[in-house]
C-alpha cells in the first residue's frame, strides 16, 4: 500500500516535470527599428529580416556555425545545367502554421512572387541572372525544378533567404513554415511571436521544436536602454554589441558576454580616383599611384586601431573577405605590417621627399589630404584621428572631417568632392557574388572610381574578368580560384585600404539554454528552435 | 547677492586665466595620443583626469577646450549683438516700413531650423581647412545666425526711446537723424545690448556643445566643450567614472556664472 503523502509527492513531481516539458519560456530581445514588412519576399530592412528568420521556413539553410548548407524543407537538392537549374526534393507531411499542407506548388508560387518585377524584391534580385523568365516545373516524387535564364552564382546557398509562402492559405504571409508565427504586433512597441505548433522539426532527442513558447521582440532603438534592460534581466539577448558596451557588461558579468571572433564586417578607407573629381590634379596623381596607396596602408598601425578603438575586439583586416568567411577567405594574405620606414622608401621611389618632418611630392607640393567620415560613428571618427597621428609620422597632414550621412553620401557618390573617405561595409553574405556591385568597374558602388564606361586600369579590367568568371560557373573550386585572384589584386593595389574586421560581440543571459553565438547573423539566435529558458517563472507575457 | 556675483566673477576669471594659459598649465599637448598608456585610463599622477578613448590627456584637453569655447563664444556673441543692434536700432528708431521689413527678416531668421542650417553650411565648407579655422567658422556661423531674438528686444527698446520726450526735444532742436541715433538712441540701448551679449555667450557655448554631440562642432583633434561632452553621450561610459563629468561641471559653472553676472546687468537695464 502506498502512503497518501507519497502519492501527493509523486503527483507533484509529475506536475513539475510536465510543466517543464511544455512551458519553455518566452524569449525577449530587441529590434532596433520598426519592421517595414512581414512579407518575406519584400524584406529590405534588418528588423523585417529578423522576423523572416524567426518565422520563415526555407528549403535549405546555411548552418551559421559550420557555414555549410543543410536540408530543411528540401531533403535533397541538385544544381545542374551549369548553375541554371536547381532541383529540390521536398519534405513530406509538412504543414503551414494555419494547417494548410506544404507542396511543390507553394515553392512555385514563392518563386513566381520572388521574380515578379513589379514587387521589386531585393531577395529576388540575387537570382536575376539574365534576360528571360524563370521556369518552375513540378516533378513527380514531391520534387520541383527551377530553371533560371542564365547561371546563378552560388544558386543553392541563395535559397537560405527564401521563405516559402503558402499558395493556398487565405492568410498568405501570415501562414508560415518556420518555428514561430506573428501573433501580435503593436506599432512602435513590440512584435509578439508564438510557437508554430505545426513546425516540422524535431531535435536529436526527438522533442518537437521549437522549445520556446514565444518570442517577444521589443522595438527599441536606444542601445543604452537595451543594455540597462538586459542588466535588469528583462532581455535575454543582445546582438551586435559595441566594444564599449561589451567591456562595461563584461566587467560586471563576464559570463553574459560572448566574443565570437572576427565578423564579416570591415572598416576601410579609400582615395578618390575619379578622373573628373573637383580636386587638384597633383592630388589625383598621388591617389592613382599604387606605391602611394601601399605606403599609406603600411603607415597605419592597425594593431593600435584594434587595441584602442575597439578595445581589442577587432582584428587587422586583409581584404574584402574576412577570415571569418571560411569558404572564401584567401589565407595566404596577411595584413600590411606597420612599417613607416618602408613606406617612406616606397614613396621615395616615386619622387616623394621627406624633409624636416614634412612629405612633399616631386613638384614640391606638401602632402595633405582630408578624410571624410560619418558623424554617427564614434569608432570611425576615432580611427580617422588615429590615422591622422600615424600619417603625421611620415610627414602627411590629414584633416579629419565629420559629416552628416546625407552630405557624406552626396560627396562620395554624386559630387565626388572629397579626397579620402573612411566607412565600413556590413557583410551579411558569405558568397562574394553579392559584391559584384562593388568590384565591377561599371558598378555604382565601385567607390574609388564608380560607373566606369571601360575599366580605367588594367588591374580593374582583370578584376572585371574574374568577377564575371566566378559568376558564370557553378564549380565552387573555379569560383574560389577566381575570387582568390581578386583578393590578391586588391591586396596589391589597395584601392580600398582595409583597416579592421570588428569582432562579433553579443550578450546572452545565462538563463538561455543552448545559445552558442556565432559570427554570422543572427549571431545569438541562429538556432532559435533549440533555445529555451532555464527559468521562465517570472515572465508575464506581453 | 552681490557676494555671490563677485564669487561668480572670480570663478569666471579663474577659468579664463587657466584656459588662456593652457600651453603653460597643460601637462601634454591636446592631440598627443599616449597609446602605450591605457586609453580611457582613470586619474593618475601623469594624467590628472585620466585619458580619453584615444589615450589623450583629459586634463590638457579640458584646458584647451575651455580656451576654444571661452574665446570664441564671446566673439560670436559680440558679432550677433552688433548685428542685433544694427537691425533692431534702425527698425525701432525709423519705424514704419523699415520696422516691418526688419521684423519680417527677423521672423524669418527665427523660423529657420538652426541646427539643419548649421549642418548644411558645415557640409558645404571646404574639406581641407585647419581644425582651428573650422571651429572659428562654426562660431562665426553661430554669431551670424544668432542675432534675430536679440534684434526684437533691441527694436522694442529703440521704439520706446523714439517716442520719449527727450528724443522729441532733440528733434525739435533740429538735430540730424544720424546724430540723434548715435548720440541719444544707441547710448540708451547700451544696457539692453549688454544684457543680450551676456545672454548669447552661454547660448552659443551650449549650441556648440550640441553640435559637438552630433559630431559636427569642432573637428578632431582640437577639443572644445562640445567635443569633450561627447564622452557623456552614453550612460555606460561614465556610470562609475565621475572624473569624466569635469567638462560638464565646468560648463555649468561658467554658464551659471554668466547668468549671475547677467542678473546684475538686467537689473541695471
Amino acid at each position: 500500500m502506498i502512503p497518501k503523502l507519497s502519492i501527493f509527492r509523486h503527483l507533484a513531481v509529475v506536475l513539475v516535470l510536465s510543466s517543464l516539458a511544455c512551458a519553455q519560456g518566452e524569449l525577449h530581445f530587441c529590434l532596433k527599428s520598426e519592421p517595414k514588412t512581414f512579407n518575406p519576399i519584400l524584406v529590405q530592412d534588418d528588423s523585417s529580416e529578423v522576423i523572416r528568420y524567426l518565422t520563415g521556413g526555407v528549403l535549405v539553410r546555411i548552418n551559421r556555425q559550420t557555414q555549410q548548407l543543410e536540408p530543411e524543407l528540401a531533403t535533397s537538392w541538385k544544381v545542374s545545367d551549369g548553375g541554371r537549374t536547381i532541383t529540390f526534393r521536398l519534405r513530406e507531411g509538412v504543414y503551414f502554421s494555419d494547417g494548410t499542407a506544404f507542396s511543390a506548388g507553394d515553392v512555385a508560387y514563392t518563386v513566381k512572387l520572388l521574380m515578379d518585377p513589379n514587387l521589386h524584391s531585393i531577395t529576388g534580385d540575387m537570382f536575376r541572372s539574365g534576360q528571360g523568365n524563370v521556369v518552375t516545373r513540378v516533378l513527380p516524387h514531391n520534387s520541383i525544378a527551377i530553371t533560371f535564364p542564365a547561371p546563378v552564382a552560388g544558386l543553392d546557398r541563395q535559397f537560405d533567404e527564401v521563405a516559402i509562402m503558402s499558395a493556398q492559405s487565405a492568410k498568405k504571409e501570415m501562414a508560415v513554415l518556420g518555428p514561430f508565427y506573428v501573433a501580435d504586433y503593436k506599432a512602435g512597441s513590440y512584435v509578439y511571436l508564438r510557437k508554430n505548433n505545426n513546425y516540422w522539426k524535431k531535435d536529436a532527442q526527438g522533442r518537437k521544436l521549437p522549445l520556446l513558447d514565444a518570442v517577444k521582440l521589443d522595438i527599441q532603438p536606444n542601445r543604452d536602454i537595451e543594455l540597462m534592460r538586459f542588466k535588469r534581466g528583462e532581455l535575454d539577448l543582445i546582438n551586435s554589441l559595441d566594444s564599449d558596451y561589451f567591456d562595461k557588461l563584461a566587467s560586471a558579468s563576464p559570463n553574459e558576454v560572448r566574443d565570437a571572433g572576427p565578423s564579416l564586417d570591415s572598416e576601410q578607407m579609400w582615395f578618390n580616383q575619379v578622373p573628373g573629381a573637383p580636386i587638384p590634379d597633383y592630388k589625383k596623381a598621388w591617389f592613382q599611384s599604387q606605391p602611394f596607396r601601399q605606403a599609406i596602408s603600411m603607415s597605419i598601425n592597425r594593431a593600435d586601431l584594434c587595441r584602442i578603438v575597439f578595445a581589442g575586439h577587432a582584428q587587422p583586416a586583409v581584404g574584402p573577405t574576412s577570415p571569418a568567411n571560411r569558404v572564401w577567405f584567401d589565407s595566404k594574405l596577411k595584413p600590411y605590417a606597420f612599417n613607416q620606414q618602408e613606406a617612406l622608401n616606397k614613396l621615395a621611389q616615386v619622387g616623394f621627399k621627406f624633409q624636416n618632418g614634412v612629405l612633399r611630392d616631386s613638384s614640391g607640393n606638401r602632402v595633405e589630404f582630408s578624410i571624410v567620415t560619418n558623424s554617427s560613428s564614434k569608432p570611425r571618427e576615432r580611427m580617422a584621428t588615429m590615422i591622422q597621428q600615424d600619417l603625421q609620422g611620415i610627414g602627411i597632414k590629414v584633416n579629419v572631417v565629420v559629416l552628416d550621412f546625407p552630405s557624406l553620401i552626396e560627396r562620395i557618390t554624386d559630387k565626388f568632392n572629397y579626397e579620402a573617405a573612411l566607412l565600413g561595409l556590413t557583410n551579411v553574405e558569405l558568397d562574394p557574388n553579392v559584391q559584384m556591385n562593388v568590384w565591377l568597374s561599371s558598378a555604382e558602388n565601385h567607390q574609388w572610381n564608380p560607373n566606369q564606361k571601360a575599366p580605367a586600369t588594367a588591374w580593374e579590367a582583370e578584376i572585371d574578368k574574374l568577377m564575371r568568371e566566378q559568376a558564370s560557373t557553378a564549380d565552387l573550386k573555379k569560383r574560389q580560384a577566381a575570387w582568390s585572384h581578386v583578393q590578391e589584386i586588391v591586396y596589391d593595389q589597395q584601392p580600398f585600404i582595409y583597416l579592421v574586421n570588428k569582432h562579433s560581440l553579443s550578450a546572452v543571459s545565462p538563463n538561455v539554454a543552448n545559445a552558442e553565438p556565432v559570427v554570422l547573423r543572427p549571431q545569438t539566435y541562429w538556432n532559435i528552435d533549440e533555445l529555451y529558458l532555464r527559468n521562465s517563472a517570472d515572465r508575464t507575457g506581453k | 547677492m552681490k557676494r555671490i556675483r563677485q564669487f561668480a566673477g572670480v570663478l569666471l576669471v579663474a577659468v579664463a586665466v587657466v584656459s588662456l594659459g593652457a600651453s603653460l598649465f597643460a601637462p601634454a599637448n591636446y592631440s598627443t595620443q599616449f597609446r602605450d598608456d591605457s586609453p580611457n585610463a582613470g586619474p593618475s599622477h601623469q594624467h590628472w583626469l585620466g585619458t580619453d578613448d584615444l589615450g589623450r590627456d583629459r586634463f590638457s584637453r579640458v584646458l584647451y577646450g575651455t580656451r576654444v569655447s571661452l574665446l570664441l563664444a564671446p566673439t560670436a556673441a559680440l558679432l550677433s549683438t552688433l548685428l542685433a543692434a544694427l537691425v533692431g536700432a534702425i527698425a525701432g528708431y525709423f519705424g514704419g516700413t523699415w520696422e516691418k521689413l526688419a521684423m519680417a527678416g527677423t521672423d524669418l531668421f527665427l523660423s529657420l531650423p538652426w541646427l539643419f542650417l548649421l549642418l548644411m553650411v558645415r557640409a558645404m565648407l571646404p574639406l581641407n581647412i585647419s581644425a582651428f579655422a573650422s571651429v572659428a567658422v562654426t562660431f562665426l556661423l553661430l554669431g551670424l545666425l544668432g542675432w534675430a531674438a536679440s534684434a526684437r528686444v533691441i527694436c522694442a527698446g529703440a521704439r520706446a526711446i523714439r517716442n520719449s520726450d527727450f528724443v522729441l526735444l532733440a528733434r525739435a532742436s533740429g538735430i540730424s537723424r544720424a546724430r540723434l541715433l548715435m548720440l541719444h538712441v544707441l547710448p540708451n540701448l547700451k544696457p539692453g545690448l549688454l544684457a543680450q551679449f551676456w545672454i548669447s555667450i552661454p547660448v552659443f557655448i551650449l549650441t556648440e556643445a550640441n553640435l559637438g554631440v552630433l559630431g559636427l562642432g569642432v573637428t578632431e583633434p582640437l577639443p572644445s566643450w562640445g567635443s569633450l561632452l561627447r564622452e557623456l553621450e552614453s550612460y555606460a561610459n561614465f556610470s562609475n567614472e565621475y572624473w569624466r563629468l569635469v567638462p560638464l561641471l565646468l560648463l555649468v559653472i561658467t554658464v551659471t556664472s554668466f547668468q549671475l553676472i547677467l542678473t546684475r546687468d538686467e537689473a541695471a537695464a
